[in-house]
């Protein structure tokens, strides 16, 4: 067997244990249906909105600010996973590593500035 | 083919299906104590109450009165509801939750698939969960759902990023992704020369650990952060038109992820399975003694409960913030912070490596 293959196999666990959480909610929620009762009325299956009748429909727009915030985090995600590999082999970089790794930081820190200063970060 | 696979390395195949066997065990059990000691009866002793008290000694059998019950309930799907995305919500919340387990170590051996990158894959498929709750909230067709839906994605997406970036300070210390390896550094380290204790980051990254409770608190939308599960504004949000079992799995899925989380706090900063160096010295073995397979785990149960008592301590103590507070507190503060803290972290290793 080469390396590779035990490579392989080590995230074909991973796989199977996603599988697991399936046949888990599963073997529950199929054991539940032998036991539980349907008998589902008009009046049971209306949404709730405290008790009164719903108005209008579920699918409400929702607002931008949602959007901002998603966008921010793809960003900050994304260099995230930048800092991760220098993190590791800080080690062997030294200091030229670590002066590399806070100008960029830095620049991380100048855009979330910025988002702040043009008062995105305020949730209205 | 599969099938061909299987017989023809029996032993993999005997020991995987072990481990799955045992990671039922790691999701569920260490839940159900936590749900028992501490929402049960630690949370009734802080209110002056008694908590459950008829099912079994002090009330010990009341969480499987739980399960019997939320079997037996009607399983209700909204008339308006998109039925396939809304049946499988609560799999995708579980299933981040059992993904997150996988890369937990509770021995020298006793680890369900030793990842070279685990810290980094444990972050990822945390926030799987989002995905979960965005269909859950999305699916139901009804207001508070999707209102509750979507404060908990940005919530989740807020503080996903003070989560990440704390772990960092961990790393730039063990200079490793691997958790093992983590764990190592831990006892291998001295404190100013005594290497009695070993070296639990928690003594150098607690700038870090204070980071990562809140941001965990945060994602596991306790209190002081549940404004996506408010009882009292959104009658429990992404999951109010679910009922019988399928809103037990999101109870589940909540509590599970809690001790997962105080697993991996507990292996990044607690110094993980590891007891301090000086017993080893005491015992006369070494760190990876095998019988350490064994005792890992109580030890890790238990650095796992100290982690939950503050989780839940917090819970019931603090009232919950609003919507913009928790926003202003993760870019405003925690962000800042903990870039801070990565810079310090940086400085100091190559300052004194």
């Amino acid at each position: 067997m080469s390396v590779y293959s035990d490579f392989l196999r080590e995230y074909l666990v991973v796989a199977l244990f996603g599988l697991l959480a399936f046949a888990t909610v599963g073997a529950f929620v199929g054991l539940a249906s032998l036991i539980r009762p349907d008998r589902p009325t008009p009046a049971k299956l209306e949404n709730y909105e405290s008790g009164v009748d719903p108005v209008g429909d579920g699918w409400s727009q929702s607002q931008i600010r949602y959007y901002i915030f998603a966008l921010l985090f793809v960003m900050f995600d994304v260099e995230a996973v930048f800092i991760f590999p220098w993190a590791v082999g800080l080690d062997q970089f030294g200091w030229f590593g670590l002066i590399e790794m806070v100008i960029f930081i830095f620049i991380l820190a100048l855009g979330l500035a910025y988002a702040w200063r043009k008062d995105v970060l305020r949730w209205v | 083919m599969m099938l061909a696979w299987i017989w023809s390395d029996w032993p993999w195949t005997l020991d995987t299906v072990v481990r799955l066997i045992f990671a039922i065990v790691v999701v569920l059990l260490p839940a159900g104590v936590t749900v028992y000691l501490y929402l049960f009866k630690m949370v009734s002793f802080m209110q002056s109450r008694l908590g459950p008290m008829e099912a079994g000694p002090y009330g010990s059998m009341q969480l499987l009165a739980e399960v019997g019950k939320n079997l037996q309930k009607e399983d209700i799907f909204p008339a308006k509801a998109d039925r396939t995305i809304f049946a499988l919500a609560p799999y995708v919340v579980l299933m981040s939750t059992f993904l997150l387990a996988v890369v937990i170590p509770f021995g020298p051996q006793a680890t369900f698939v030793n990842l070279d990158t685990g810290v980094f894959f444990a972050l990822a498929v945390s926030s799987v969960s989002v995905v979960g709750v965005i269909m859950a909230g999305w699916a139901s067709a009804s207001k508070y759902s999707l209102l509750g839906g979507l404060r908990a994605a940005g919530q989740l997406i807020a503080y996903e990023l003070p989560l990440i970036l704390a772990v960092v300070g961990v790393v730039i210390q063990a200079g490793t992704l691997n958790l093992q390896g983590i764990v190592t550094a831990q006892t291998q380290g001295e404190i100013f020369g005594f290497g009695g204790l070993g070296h639990p980051f928690i003594l150098t990254q607690f700038i870090g650990f204070f980071i990562f409770l809140v941001a965990v608190q945060a994602e596991l939308t306790q209190v002081p952060f549940d404004m996506p599960i408010a009882e009292s504004e959104l009658v429990s949000g992404y999951m109010t038109e679910y009922s019988g079992f399928r809103f037990l799995m999101f109870f589940i899925a909540e509590f599970a992820t809690a001790n997962i989380f105080a697993f991996l706090g507990a292996t990044l900063f607690l110094g993980g399975w590891q007891v301090p160096p000086f017993v080893h010295d005491l015992l006369g073995v070494d760190a990876n003694w095998q019988y350490f397979n064994l005792i890992g785990p109580g030890v890790m149960l238990f650095k796992m409960l100290v982690l939950t008592f503050v989780v839940y301590w917090v819970r019931f103590t603090f009232p919950r913030f609003r919507e913009d507070q928790l926003q202003k507190f993760a870019w405003k503060f925690l962000i800042p912070l903990s870039l801070v803290n990565i810079a310090i972290t940086g400085v100091l290793k190559v300052a004194f490596s």
